[in-house]
């Protein structure tokens, strides 16, 4: 009886993810930024059934037809076609798809790249540590576009290259984070103490000491989102991610630098898709760090 | 003071011996043979090949080439254009002002519009001004330039006709290349239509290079403001009757903006970055242009010796950048 009514009177703690969501939420770019993010996976996920058309699909008879709100628009076609007489808006609906795709590959292969390597410098010090940090601030000197374009430069142009390259370009940031945050914690009581208790290496980096350092990571892998997609799209710019007549957004950029002066659709719509992901990303990631990060809140 | 000194440049020599090892396995890395590749696309004949592979010491190991490698880079020698003939040394000290002009405009036009806006959204904090340049600072930051580019050239000279599409000057005019600085060259030039040109070729890379650390300046300033308006000495001078100007001007503002100019010395990686796109959507003559047409034409040592020097001047830029912090923030150097 006492027990019931000490419970009833206690207020109600709320949980971990209530208390997230509430500090996400004060920070309204955030949640614009999630609401955009969960659109673009939805047009993505359905991308087989929204889009109108196929995108590598060629219409014969409508080479650069404009939006249906501009004169000569045709309906079938809402936002125009492009030069060899593809549906735009199909384009964009599967680009949206490869990007996501591009994004999550990238960002997931630094993190764990990083992680492994960050957390190995740490536990191991010594040369270990010197040499994969001095490694690390070698790629750093490099402007990242201009290594990721080397980089493509040696193994081909092409989507699969292009995302390892932005990869190696990334692997930096992602591995003096883990690195940092992984010396900062193993100074502390509860490590020794697990160490202590004779667990080995493998299970103090991985399960004692990497959930603690997971938070700066999460904020730098919803960062690394927009930066993998932003940096693919520029390869796919110069001609060097992905492959005509793959819908990528860059590539879609590249292939319009004829004509763009007299058809302005299909300029404006692919990089403007590029802005808004990328943007969405962004915002996400900022919100995170807020929420996540108590000795950031302003 | 000179241990700090000392001790910073030791430390450079181990990332700059990496980054002559990486530029040095570049031209080993690209399929095909080194001489291949410097012949270009004509072929040759396989005794020719075998006599060039030994003149040229690549049937020496691996570790001997990378010191002869590294005694030629000593000697100033980056290796010769396969396209040009001409030595890369030579072709990037001719494009590099261009480069640096339209770098340093850039960021300029970043801070001279930044600092303002950062400084008023800081001191009307919470407003719809300050939102909305918050809101600005996150559509800039994250801008795919290459398209920010292009939109800009469809509005501005395209529809409007305003600027003028590419380039650095007017074909009427010839100017005196004596400095490599177009705007400097007009100056002296004395022909009253070449130093409108050169500003009209200018603006737009200029504006398009500067949006994203005009987008980063204005939130650092507004954040870093923001952190300096709370401090005691704020309210000391709030309180000896000073004007709100004076306080946010001349107390403030200098101290805010110590991060933020150690944050635009060390964007000068990131800028060069975006000088290869922008130089690349305007055909500036400069070496972003220069490195993104060599790998069109397969043209590696240009690559090989333009990456490294632009890799150089990276550490040199973040040497001369820290040095020049740890004199005004003591603090730092141990």
């Amino acid at each position: 009886m006492s027990e019931l009514s000490i419970q009833a009177a206690a207020p109600a703690i709320p949980g971990r993810l209530r208390l997230f969501w509430r500090s996400f939420a004060e920070n309204r770019g955030a949640v614009l930024g999630l609401g955009i993010m969960v659109v673009l996976i939805v047009v993505a996920a359905l991308a087989d059934v929204i889009a109108p058309h196929s995108p590598i699909e060629q219409f014969r008879s409508h080479f650069l037809t404009p939006p249906i709100w501009e004169a000569g628009g045709d309906p079938a076609f809402l936002l125009g076609t492009d030069d060899v007489g593809r549906d735009m808006l199909s384009r964009l609906i599967y680009g949206a798809r490869l990007s996501l795709i591009i994004g999550f590959s990238v960002a997931s292969l630094s993190l764990v790249a990083g992680t492994i390597l960050g957390l190995t410098a740490a536990f191991a010090g010594g040369m270990v540590d010197i040499v994969i940090m001095r490694v690390m601030d070698i790629l750093l000197v490099f402007p990242s576009l201009l290594l990721a374009i080397v980089i493509v430069a040696i193994l081909g142009p092409g989507l699969f290259n292009a995302m390892l390259a932005v990869v190696v370009v990334t692997l930096p940031g992602y591995t003096r984070l883990a690195r940092a945050s992984a010396l900062s914690e193993l100074a502390r009581d509860y490590v020794t103490a697990t160490r202590c208790a004779g667990a080995g290496s493998l299970r103090l980096m991985f399960d004692t000491v990497l959930p603690n350092c997971l938070a700066p990571l999460i904020v730098q892998v919803s960062l690394g989102f927009a930066t993998a997609i932003l940096d693919a799209a520029a390869l796919g710019f110069l001609g060097l991610g992905a492959q005509p007549p793959t819908p990528e957004w860059g590539t879609m950029l590249s292939g319009s630098l004829q004509y763009y002066q007299r058809a302005w659709w299909v300029l404006a719509f692919p990089g403007f898709a590029i802005l808004l992901t990328v943007m969405a990303f962004n915002l996400f990631g900022d919100g995170l760090r807020d929420a996540l990060d108590p000795k950031l809140k302003r | 003071m000179l241990r700090f000194l000392l001790r910073r440049v030791t430390l450079i020599i181990p990332t700059f011996v990496g980054v002559t090892f990486l530029s040095f396995m570049l031209i080993h890395l690209v399929p095909g043979d080194p001489i291949e590749v410097r012949v270009g696309e004509h072929g040759i004949a396989p005794e020719r090949l075998a006599q060039l592979r030994h003149e040229f010491g690549l049937d020496q190991p691996l570790w001997q080439q990378f010191l002869t490698y590294e005694v030629q880079l000593a000697h100033g020698d980056l290796g010769v254009s396969v396209v040009t003939r001409d030595t890369v040394w030579n072709e990037f000290t001719t494009l590099f002002p261009a480069t640096v002009e339209l770098a340093v405009c850039a960021i300029i036009f970043a801070m001279v519009v930044g600092l303002p806006l950062g400084v008023i959204a800081a001191v009307r904090r919470g407003s719809a001004f300050d939102y909305g340049l918050m809101g600005l600072s996150v559509t800039g930051a994250s801008m795919p330039i290459f398209w920010w580019g292009l939109m800009v050239i469809l509005v501005f000279s395209v529809s409007l006709g305003w600027t003028p599409v590419s380039g650095r000057i007017s074909d009427i005019y010839f100017v005196e290349p004596w400095s490599g600085f177009m705007l400097v060259d007009c100056w002296f030039a004395d022909e009253a239509g070449a130093c409108a040109s050169a500003w009209g070729h200018l603006i737009l890379p200029m504006i398009v290079l500067g949006t994203i650390p005009l987008a980063t300046i204005a939130r650092m300033t507004r954040s870093s403001m923001l952190e300096v308006l709370n401090e005691d000495y704020i309210r000391t001078a709030r309180a000896k009757g000073l004007s709100v100007p004076r306080v946010v001007v001349v107390h403030a503002l200098r101290n805010a903006l110590i991060p933020v100019v150690t944050v635009i010395g060390l964007s000068v990686s990131s800028l060069l970055g975006g000088a290869i796109l922008t130089e690349t959507i305007f055909s500036w003559p400069g070496v972003g242009h220069w490195l993104v047409e060599s790998i069109q034409r397969r043209d590696y040592p240009v690559l090989q010796g333009g990456t490294l020097l632009v890799a150089v001047l990276v550490i040199l830029v973040n040497l001369g950048v820290d040095v020049t912090y740890s004199f005004l923030n003591p603090r730092i150097r141990r």
